[in-house]
């Protein structure tokens, strides 16, 4: 080994320690003020552990009031996407190469659009018909660019569908409503499950969109960042915390239930979740 | 078309059919077209809706133009999210170079799980860890202040703040394209450059680079345009010296109260991040379909 190899080494060392400390520094520093008794959230100086800030979060009405808004606008968001994804990517399915091509394009386009340029156009468009920003306009605004994601996901999935499937149950006689539900319905489950769960995750952490359709109703990330503005403590690093826990351990959940799919198919691993906004 | 209907029957086709045309047409080019409508429309009083004054123009676009500040505002936004691409570049590439050719199976995927564990929490979320980390009489400042390296604390809020939280908030969608891209070179034409004595700078710009030129692109196409429409970096990390273009069009909307102008300040955002993206794409000979992978 040359010097210069050694010399390339210890900068890709000392890159590597860099890179994953800027990862999770932050994250760690931000869980830790939690547990500190001072007002501002910060670990230096460090003037006492104590759990008072989950209490504060717990009797902090408003903080209730935005989740439950989240949680609704989610809801929706996938009850509308879904649908929506799915039939899109069959409709691709069924298209000749030009226009599949085309329609593809407009179809990805939401993904290429600033977030805060959807909620613009979304607002405005439904101004003019009477509708005013709310939980409503919100769920709207996601569901046009999370079918999006839906879309590709069940894409991925049915590229791997063996007509062949199809035309046998045909051939046994079954209309071409039960195909779809018996058959077709059966094999994109798994899909279906992933994209709805990305879904939720989407919408619950969108907020360039949300912010601007939002009206009068504050879902959760809009609640998080007026608090800043209106007086940030701790309480905010526990909910913070809490969610990054949800987060982590349903990230688990859907990479453990991907990766036995993936083996189940024989080592195909599909491309869900690898890209996603 | 007829395919659909053969496949899956009038009924079903049908409502296939409706679902998709109504989100197309309904939730993506509806919008976009009212709000082109709004941004070429003067600001005017209901009771001046519909009348004499009424007309197509493009002063709310000039008006952009001509406004020395928001004209600022918005050159910075777009060199600053060229910079931050640029930024998010430099910080993936080693890594992504790593995990695509030299290591270990188990490595790998040690690393992709750890890199998605931040990835999946929200940007908001992100945004404040960036905010406290950062905050005058925070740990940063203590930090530095303990080891010397600075004798008082320093104001981070502001450009430097925010280009620290996009880079930061950006890192998978610059990092998983390019890995995608280095993972299909063939070890083999690295080594052989280091063998006809290629040096390890040489080869990655001549031999690396170039292969993942499609991955670079995507990546830098994808945080171009989410640091360019980005509102939460700049609201929390910013300063009142360091506003976003983003800052300025929801200012025209909920303070201003002129959406017309702010519709036309969003469009002229839409058209400046569809331009980088085709432009860039065809640079890199990229077509659509590979970038939504």
């Amino acid at each position: 080994m040359s010097a210069s190899d050694r010399l390339m080494k210890a900068l890709f060392g000392f890159y590597m320690i860099a890179f994953f400390l800027y990862l999770f520094a932050p994250l760690a520093i931000m869980g830790a003020a939690t547990f500190n008794v001072s007002r501002f959230p910060t670990v230096t100086p460090w003037q006492g552990t104590t759990l008072q800030w989950f209490d504060a979060l717990w009797a902090d009405r408003a903080m209730w009031k935005s989740l439950w808004t989240s949680i609704a606008v989610a809801f929706f968001v996938v009850l509308i996407a879904l649908p929506i994804g799915t039939a899109a990517a069959l409709l691709l399915t069924s298209l000749h190469a030009r226009a599949r091509s085309f329609l593809y394009a407009v179809m990805v386009s939401p993904l290429l659009t600033p977030g805060v340029v959807i909620g613009i156009a979304t607002l405005v468009l439904w101004r003019q018909l009477g509708v005013g920003g709310g939980v409503f306009l919100i769920v709207v605004a996601q569901a046009s660019f999370i079918s999006c994601y839906v879309m590709l996901m069940i894409a991925a999935r049915l590229q791997r569908f063996d007509p062949a499937q199809e035309e046998a149950a045909l051939g046994l006689g079954a209309s071409k409503f039960m195909v779809f539900r018996r058959v077709l319905l059966p094999f994109l489950k798994p899909a279906l499950f992933a994209a709805g769960f990305l879904a939720v995750l989407q919408s619950i952490e969108n907020y360039n969109t949300t912010l601007f359709v939002r009206g009068f109703d504050t879902p959760l990330t809009v609640y998080i960042a007026t608090k800043v503005r209106t007086g940030l403590t701790p309480a905010v690093n526990a909910l913070a915390l809490i969610m990054i826990a949800v987060t982590i351990v349903g990230a688990v959940a859907y990479e453990v239930m991907r990766r036995r799919g993936a083996a189940r198919q024989g080592g195909v691993t599909g491309a869900e979740g690898a890209t996603s906004a | 078309m007829a395919d659909l209907y053969k496949r899956f029957g009038g009924g079903l086709g049908t409502l296939f059919l409706v679902i998709v045309a109504s989100w197309i047409a309904g939730m993506v080019l509806a919008p976009n077209v009212m709000m082109i409508d709004y941004a070429l429309r003067p600001n005017l009083p209901p009771s001046q809706i519909g009348g004499p004054d009424d007309i197509y123009s493009l002063d709310n676009i000039l008006y952009l133009a001509n406004e020395s500040v928001h004209r600022a505002i918005f050159y910075k936004t777009v060199w600053a999210s060229a910079l931050v691409a640029f930024a998010t570049f430099l910080v993936c590439y080693p890594l992504a170079f790593w995990l695509a050719q030299n290591a270990t199976p188990n490595q790998t995927a040690l690393v992709l799980l750890a890199l998605t564990i931040p990835f999946w929490i929200n940007e908001v979320l992100r945004t404040l860890a960036w905010y406290i980390l950062l905050a005058f009489r925070g740990p940063l400042n203590a930090f530095l202040l303990g080891l010397g390296i600075i004798d008082e604390p320093v104001r981070w809020y502001g450009d430097g703040g925010v280009l620290v939280g996009m880079t930061y908030a950006y890192i998978l969608f610059m990092l998983f394209p390019i890995y995608n891209s280095i993972e299909s070179l063939d070890k083999s034409q690295i080594e052989a450059a280091r063998d006809l004595g290629a040096s390890t700078w040489r080869i990655h710009w001549r031999v690396v680079i170039p292969h993942a030129k499609a991955g670079i692109a995507t990546g830098c196409v994808f945080t171009f345009m989410l640091a360019a429409g980005s509102y939460v970096a700049p609201a929390l990390l910013g300063s009142p010296g360091s506003r976003w273009f983003t800052e300025i069009i929801y200012n025209w909307f909920f303070e201003g109260g002129d959406w017309n102008r702010g519709a036309a300040y969003a469009l002229v955002l839409l058209v400046l991040c569809l331009a980088v993206v085709l432009i860039t794409l065809r640079i890199a000979r990229v077509s659509l379909a590979e970038v939504a992978k």
